[in-house]
């Protein structure tokens, strides 16, 4: 989160009591969002988002390992991210900050728990499967890089080629097939600020917000993953809105990623 | 429990729901015993120890001190820090890697976000308040065991509150919530969302949530976390009186 000067603060917290927002969009509207893929060639799967000025890139490589002990008829799902120090003022060299763990677990969970990947497709023989590395790039940050992240991983994920194992060797390029993807999952944060909600929160937002929820959602609007951050308290009856609205605005979200498919 | 909810050799996922009961015999709402003692560290500020089922966690409070490094410091407010940690000889499978790993530091910063809502912290301007969740024995649960335990070990320090938390999670298996997930249900439900709740006017304070859930299950679960939380809550304040309650009988 950035430091912003007590001004600044006070002006955007006085636009959200009045309903309003820098740039002068409503309460539960999202900034413009861009979503693009397949940039990075060398990469089985890549797309990046930029919500507002908020930019993130997603990379994906698959790489033959071994299954997890307790699956062994599984592939394996990975997913880091790293808040590079390109990306804010704020972000510094070094381990992963709580931050950068807690915004790539909360992207993870979504992603396993939608069942996104047919992780049993991705079984190649006995002892090997195939890992998948989701490796999110935070480059810009200005708000909500919860959204742009999990955005990202489902573009990636869904532009993602599979490659062949064929002699014990990797075969990766052109011409493979796509890796297989089974849901599609979508992820809605909300800042809470005094009693006032709002969706997608710049960083000047995110600098004053008092608490922060995290809904992601699937095509049958099953929730699928749930995370609150920060001190401030939600109500049931914030909660019972906010799935709603999450089920509302996630369609937009879907669309943009259906789209990136038929491109 | 034991081996119930291990996988077999096949990977089959093993039945949770067995006649109408879960495999440790509760109901579909029914806790876990709990057991909640305040105090036990003389060091700490505060402390507590609490048994949830086979869970065993000790909690314990240091400060309000200088807080240190002095960049750390908020001129208005102390800062909390929190230390969720899992002994290698917690759990029932291998010897686990000691130092936080990825689960433990997201769980110390959801821990410390609970108690940045609760405790006063404009009364303690530059210090820093420490939390220290230690599970020496793991069953599943442990993040809201711990939460609930810290809250008694807050309390017992006498750093000024606005209301003492507790957690529990909700879980499903099939078409069934359940209340209070054990380990074996934890690794083969179908959704678990560990939630912890102000009781004062049942705010939000902790919510996570993984699996399928729909939104009628979602809120159907936050009243049977409501329901549990009385219980709770009963505990944790029986457990801050207990000591004064035996003074007291001295006088008789």
């Amino acid at each position: 989160m950035q430091p912003i000067n007590q001004v600044k603060g006070e002006y955007v917290r006085e636009l959200v009591n009045k309903g309003i927002r820098e740039g002068g969009r409503d309460l539960l509207e999202y900034r413009a969002i861009d979503v693009k893929h397949g940039m990075l060639p060398n990469a089985e799967g890549s797309a990046m988002v930029t919500i507002g000025n908020t930019k993130v890139l997603c990379g994906i490589k698959l790489d033959v390992g071994e299954p997890m002990r307790d699956k062994p008829n599984q592939g394996n799902l990975m997913t880091l991210a790293e808040l590079l120090p390109l990306a804010s003022a704020d972000y510094e060299p070094g381990p992963p900050s709580p931050d950068s763990i807690e915004l790539s677990r909360v992207v993870d969970r979504g992603i396993r728990a939608a069942g996104v990947i047919d992780l049993d497709a991705l079984f190649i023989e006995e002892g090997k499967v195939w890992s998948v590395f989701i490796d999110i790039y935070v480059l810009n940050y200005d708000g909500n890089l919860f959204d742009a992240a999990s955005l990202a991983a489902m573009t990636a994920l869904s532009n993602c080629k599979l490659p062949k194992y064929e002699n014990g060797e990797v075969i990766r390029g052109a011409n493979l097939p796509k890796l297989p993807i089974t849901n599609t999952v979508t992820s809605c944060t909300f800042a809470k600020m005094g009693n006032k909600v709002l969706l997608d929160p710049n960083g000047s937002e995110e600098a004053i917000m008092d608490g922060r929820l995290t809904i992601a959602n699937d095509t049958e609007n099953i929730v699928r993953s749930m995370q609150k951050g920060l001190h401030g308290a939600f109500s049931e009856q914030e909660l019972d809105h906010l799935l709603d609205k999450t089920f509302e605005k996630s369609k937009e979200l879907r669309d943009i990623i259906s789209k990136s498919r038929s491109d | 429990m034991g081996g119930a909810g291990e996988m077999n050799a096949t990977g089959n996922i093993p039945e949770l729901i067995v006649n109408g009961k879960r495999l440790d015999g509760r109901a579909f709402d029914e806790m876990r015993p709990i057991k909640i003692v305040a105090g036990g560290l003389k060091n700490a500020a505060g402390s507590a120890y609490i048994e949830w089922g086979n869970n065993k966690i000790l909690a314990a409070v240091y400060g309000p001190k200088e807080a240190l490094p002095k960049h750390t410091q908020d001129p208005e407010k102390a800062v909390i820090k929190c230390r969720y940690s899992m002994a290698p000889f917690s759990s029932l499978e291998e010897h686990g890697r000691s130092g936080p790993n990825r689960r433990a530091i997201e769980i110390s910063k959801v821990t410390r976000e609970v108690f940045e809502n609760v405790i006063i912290r404009e009364d303690f301007p530059g210090s820093e308040i420490d939390i220290y969740v230690e599970v020496l024995q793991s069953d599943g649960g442990t993040r809201a065991a711990g939460i609930t335990t810290a809250a008694v070990a807050l309390a017992t320090s006498g750093i000024p509150m606005t209301d003492l938390p507790y957690a529990v999670s909700v879980g499903k298996t099939g078409e069934h919530l359940i209340l209070d997930l054990n380990k074996a249900e934890d690794n083969y439900s179908d959704a678990d969302m560990p939630v912890a709740i102000g009781p004062r006017n049942d705010s939000i304070l902790l919510l996570q949530m993984d699996g399928t859930l729909t939104k009628e299950e979602v809120m159907r679960g936050m009243s049977m976390i409501k329901k549990a939380g009385q219980t709770i809550t009963k505990l944790q304040k029986e457990a801050l009186r207990a000591p004064y309650e035996s003074i007291m009988d001295r006088y008789k």
